[in-house]
């Protein structure tokens, strides 16, 4: 399976050409090679997949790890050293398989929701990139390359959120994303480090006896690698820069803030999980109370935002909340007896990417056809866009958790997954899912019911988006509807071996019940076109309501925390010491230097005479100085 | 005498004889229109003579040790004569002129002359061999300076090199009269087991040296360089600043090391004083020069010094370090020089740095390979020039040279200064009469591909250093 290198080789190459002979190309032109070249990777990551999973199991029942493709890249010493390399194992190659799908359609639909934008060619260029580093974070072999990529998918994603560079809060956006989730990466290179010391190897297998030598080390790297995972997978506190990323074009929202760059932080918890379970599984828990703690954060958020982006943005936090919670569960490595959650998770991953996708696209739709993302400029949109609008109900109804819907089966397995670690978690998982089915359904109201703003929509009549923005909407509407059918236990688990998912009866009713009352409530108070509930609800808890609006105003701690703290208290003496002491030093040096050569031009004078004096009597002083020095 | 011992052993010497004969005879018989190929057929026999040169060949001695030669002087020699070759490639434009048409034979005959005392110093086992070989590349340098003897500052600028060199060799020879009236022998073999590390004996080393540090034009003997490199044909400085210096530079090494190893902590004080006194005063010098060849004579001054960080440790790490600091430093340097010679040509002259103002603007490649060099002679990363100074640091500092490291560290921030100065000239600073734009011949051309290709490459692609490695001796 040496082609697989081409997966990651394809989009470089693209993003390489599209980035340097890009703007010679007519913007047609440039879109068609960038998605011409995604379809062939995609095409080669389905057929990994075929092949990986169509070659079978092993004598011991699990499906192999293949490394087709690997490289040393740097020796540190003997055993340590840094290699470049292809892991196949079945989630990275279920990975493959959902970023190439998602990335394939957001390829698709940008053709139309782009069109006309200035920067077309760059656009795709950076597309191509980020497209690139997360196949190679998730196919990498170590730990480092893990975080190689893991850093160029910051950088691309920087790149993508700032890609309207014109607009403030753009530029605001894509550096808030980018100082976030570099300070956790902070956490997770320390990580690395110590990983790589005491483990003495980058591999994620490292040899039992050293991780056991190493005491509390590994819970400590495993710790602070989570960190950087948190960065990335907008946990709280470090979630702040996911509802601002948003300002980036739709379709990137989609692709990286949806399916594929926020969750990685949730493979990285799934890619190290035998040691998490093996060494550290209290740090393990902690994810899952970390993650079941923003889970209802961003849930209680969501609740109340207007801008339909900003809600789409904390569902994801609330969603990912639910992965890590999944992973955080566990309690060994048998799925049958508390292990379940990783592949739960990694099934809600899967399922949740492809549902989180359509939603995005589809709000990208909804965008394009009343030009704001605010809740108030849509209403009633369902006699306008039948398409979009169908679609967005079976994702919505996918992420509440109804069947047939793929999100009911992922979230079930979930939820039995924490009932069986305790039961207080289960309760409140199941509450925040109840939360979540009501604020989507109250953003499907809010646009395609509810009250219509007429005003708006007669100046400016809203269209249903051109096919190559539906026809990616109705692929991942189907995919939402079978996905949930996948034997996903047979391709995935925690030990490895075939595990035959069931649905747990009183979880499914419970869960079941709570969505549809949920979705009920919700119906009932955002349906019609007057919501005299919700108006006094929110006036009776304004305090609430407002503080909500506001993300409980955590981005106000962050600001007095950078501000008033490391700014005034550490930044401004470092930036004293800076400009008095190491520049006076230099500019010191600067003005003795120039002083010095004033004094010394007299040697160059031009006379041949003096210049044998310069040279006779250089060397006899170097003579003596040697005799007086040696 | 055996002829089949001789041949391998000697084939680089003998094949450049060759080569100057077969250049003199050409010059004879080829008639106008075979001048115009001039340089054309000298850089082809170059190219020969480096293949011959990187012949994997024997190592060994001759004619009872006069002559020695090492896998390392091989690999020298061949850089050396890209040097040589490049610099012929940028020599063609001037010498198409209509006062040097004429003489353009004697500028290669000269040339090659020169290269093939650097053989011999390179190559000598003895102190009367290395004085040939010495003297064999000053004095046809000499009178390469004053190659445009009608012109005032040619005329004078070959004079003074030729007393100066004349005074130097003056010197050295009376240090190597002393070392023989001490020790009784010449041959570099038999030196070490005689030197007893006496006042005399330290005189005479000093006083050796002092030839060498003129030659590399190392401060205090450094003072003729701005005058010479002003005064000589632009061509004529590059082959200066580059090839005759790394020869010399070499020669130093291998003799210190071999000849002079018992007095080992005298050399290395003497290198100190003399490598941060280079380093410090050619930075101090340059910072004040407005006129380009005078401000790459202190460069290359200052150059020299840090090319001496690589030999003061006498390390088989630092022979390494200064095989290819040498090598980057030609590429880089000659590049400068390919860009500063073919604008005298085509703009009469303009040579200063005000002259410069606005070149981007109007000659944007040029500036480009300009800046690039500039960039790699000062150390900026990933450029070659950083590579090759981080080796001689770590040369210098592995040998425990800590307080040398760190003032010559100082001085690259000077130098970094001083040569953003004409990168700001080129780029930023305005100008009302920018040099027009023009388009070079392709011999430059080809010559600053080479350059760039050096400058770019040298430092990322490991295996130069590592294939230079695999060479080096050390005390």
């Amino acid at each position: 399976m040496e082609y697989t290198i081409l997966i990651l080789l394809l989009p470089f190459v693209s993003f390489l050409f599209l980035g340097l002979a890009g703007m010679k190309l007519r913007p047609v032109v440039a879109g068609a090679i960038g998605t011409a070249v995604l379809a062939v990777v995609a095409v080669l990551s389905y057929t990994t997949a075929w092949e990986y999973f169509s070659a079978g199991r092993d004598a011991a029942g699990v499906f192999p790890t293949l490394i087709p493709w690997n490289t040393v890249w740097l020796p540190i010493s003997g055993d340590l050293h840094i290699d470049l390399g292809i892991l196949l194992d079945p989630i990275s190659v279920m990975m493959l398989v959902v970023i190439s799908t998602v990335s394939l359609m957001v390829h698709i639909y940008s053709f139309g929701y782009m069109k006309g934008e200035r920067g077309f060619q760059r656009y795709y260029a950076f597309l191509s990139l980020f497209t690139m580093s997360m196949m190679g974070l998730v196919v990498a072999t170590n730990i480092f390359q893990m975080y190689l990529f893991w850093e160029l998918v910051g950088v691309s994603s920087y790149l993508l959120i700032g890609f309207y560079y014109t607009k403030p809060e753009a530029i605001a956006a894509s550096k808030k994303a980018f100082i976030v989730t570099r300070f956790a990466d902070l956490g997770f290179l320390i990580g690395i480090l110590v990983y790589g010391y005491y483990a003495g190897t980058f591999t994620f297998t490292p040899a039992a006896a050293t991780l056991a030598a190493a005491g509390v080390m590994i819970p400590l790297a495993l710790g602070l690698m989570f960190i950087g995972g948190a960065g990335k997978s907008a946990m709280f506190p470090l979630h702040i820069w996911l509802p601002d990323a948003m300002e980036g074009p739709t379709p990137v929202s989609a692709l990286i803030h949806a399916a594929t760059m926020v969750v990685a932080g949730v493979y990285l918890v799934a890619r190290m999980f035998p040691l998490f379970i093996g060494y550290a599984p209290e740090v393990l828990h902690w994810t899952a109370y970390i993650g079941a703690f923003t889970a209802l954060y961003a849930a209680v958020v969501a609740c109340v935002q207007s801008d339909i982006k900003r809600v789409l943005a904390f569902s994801t936090i609330s969603q990912i909340g639910f992965m890590i919670v999944a992973l955080g569960v566990c309690t060994s490595n048998d799925p049958h007896t508390g292990g379940l959650g990783y592949m739960a998770s990694m099934f809600h991953l899967f399922t949740h990417a492809m549902f989180k996708a359509l939603l995005f696209l589809g709000a990208g739709a909804i965008i394009h056809a009343v030009h704001s993302n605010e809740m108030s400029t849509m209403g009633g949109l369902r006699k306008y866009m039948p398409l979009t609008h169908i679609t967005f109900l079976i994702a919505c109804l996918a992420i509440a958790g109804i069947w047939p819907f793929s999100g009911f089966f992922s979230k079930d397995e979930i939820l039995a997954a924490c009932f069986s670690f305790s039961p207080v978690m289960g309760w409140v998982m199941t509450a925040i899912a109840g939360l979540r089915a009501f604020y989507m359904l109250r953003l499907y109201y809010g646009s395609f019911w509810g009250r219509e703003n007429r005003e708006l929509h007669a100046e400016h009549t809203p269209h249903e988006a051109p096919f190559t923005m539906t026809v990616p909407l109705l692929i991942l509407a189907a995919v939402t509807c079978v996905a949930g059918f996948i034997p996903f236990g047979q391709f995935v688990s925690s030990d490895g071996l075939a595990y035959t998912i069931h649905i747990d009866g009183s979880v499914a009713t419970l869960s079941l019940c709570v969505a549809v009352a949920a979705i009920a409530l919700a119906t009932w108070m955002y349906a019609r076109e007057k919501q005299p509930v919700a108006d006094r609800l929110a006036e009776r808890f304004s305090g609430l309501h407002r503080a909500a609006y506001h993300r409980f105003y955590i981005d106000e701690v962050y600001q007095f925390i950078t501000h008033r703290v490391i700014f005034a208290c550490i930044s401004t003496p470092i930036a004293w010491f800076d400009r008095h002491v190491v520049d006076g030093f230099l500019n010191l040096l600067a003005s003795a230097t120039n002083g010095a050569a004033y004094l010394i031009r007299e040697m160059q004078s031009g006379s041949v005479q003096r210049y044998c004096i310069w040279f006779l009597g250089g060397a006899l002083g170097l003579t003596i100085l040697i005799l007086i020095i040696c | 005498m055996d002829y089949t011992t001789i041949f391998p052993l000697m084939r680089a010497e003998l094949t450049l004889t060759a080569l100057l004969v077969l250049v003199f005879l050409y010059d004879l018989i080829a008639g106008r229109r075979g001048h115009h190929w001039f340089s054309a057929v000298t850089c082809g026999l170059l190219v020969v003579q480096v293949l011959v040169n990187l012949l994997p060949g024997a190592e060994g001695e001759l004619f009872g040790g006069m002559f020695r030669t090492t896998a390392m002087s091989g690999v020298v020699k061949s850089i050396l004569t890209i040097g040589a070759l490049i610099v012929c490639l940028q020599a063609d434009q001037w010498l198409q002129r209509e006062d040097t048409h004429h003489k353009q034979g004697e500028f290669y005959i000269l040339t090659l002359s020169t290269l093939l005392g650097m053989y011999f110093m390179i190559d000598a086992g003895h102190f009367l061999m290395f004085f040939i070989g010495l003297e064999l590349a000053s004095v046809p340098m000499a009178c390469l300076v004053a190659f445009d003897k009608y012109k005032h500052h040619s005329a004078e600028a070959g004079a003074k090199y030729i007393l100066c060199a004349l005074f130097s060799s003056g010197l050295m020879l009376f240090g190597v009269s002393f070392l023989y009236g001490t020790t009784g022998t010449l041959y570099f073999d038999d030196m070490p087991a005689r030197l007893s590390g006496s006042p005399l004996e330290i005189l005479s080393m000093v006083f050796f040296f002092s030839g060498l540090g003129f030659k590399i034009s190392l401060v205090p003997f450094h003072l003729w360089t701005a005058d010479a490199y002003q005064g000589a044909p632009t061509t004529v400085t590059s082959y200066l600043s580059v090839v005759s210096k790394a020869a010399a530079a070499f020669a130093l090494f291998t003799t210190l090391v071999k000849v002079f190893s018992p007095m080992v902590e005298q050399w290395q004080t003497l290198l100190w004083v003399v490598t941060v006194l280079s380093i410090t005063v050619a930075n101090l010098f340059a910072l004040r020069q407005q006129d380009l060849k005078r401000f790459m004579a202190f460069s290359s001054i200052s150059q020299a010094g840090y090319i001496m960080l690589a030999v003061i440790g006498g390390s088989a790490l630092g022979m390494t370090s200064l095989v290819f600091y040498v090598l980057v430093y030609m590429a880089a340097n000659l590049a400068v020089f390919g860009v500063l010679s073919t604008v005298e040509q085509h703009t009469g002259g303009r040579v200063s740095l005000e002259d410069y103002n606005g070149f981007y603007r109007t000659n944007p490649k040029l500036a480009v390979m300009m800046m690039l060099a500039l960039f790699s002679l000062a150390g900026i990363p990933p450029f070659a020039g950083f590579f090759s100074k981080f080796f001689v640091f770590t040369a210098a500092f592995q040998s425990g040279f800590y307080l040398l490291v760190f003032i010559a560290l100082l001085n690259t921030v000077i130098s970094l200064y001083y040569y953003l100065l004409i990168v700001k000239a080129m780029f930023i600073t305005p100008s009302d009469t920018p040099i027009a734009t023009f388009r070079t011949d392709s011999y430059t051309r080809l010559s600053l591909a080479l350059c760039m290709a050096g400058v770019l490459l040298l430092g990322l692609v490991s295996a130069v250093y590592d294939g230079i490695n695999a060479f080096s001796f050390g005390l």
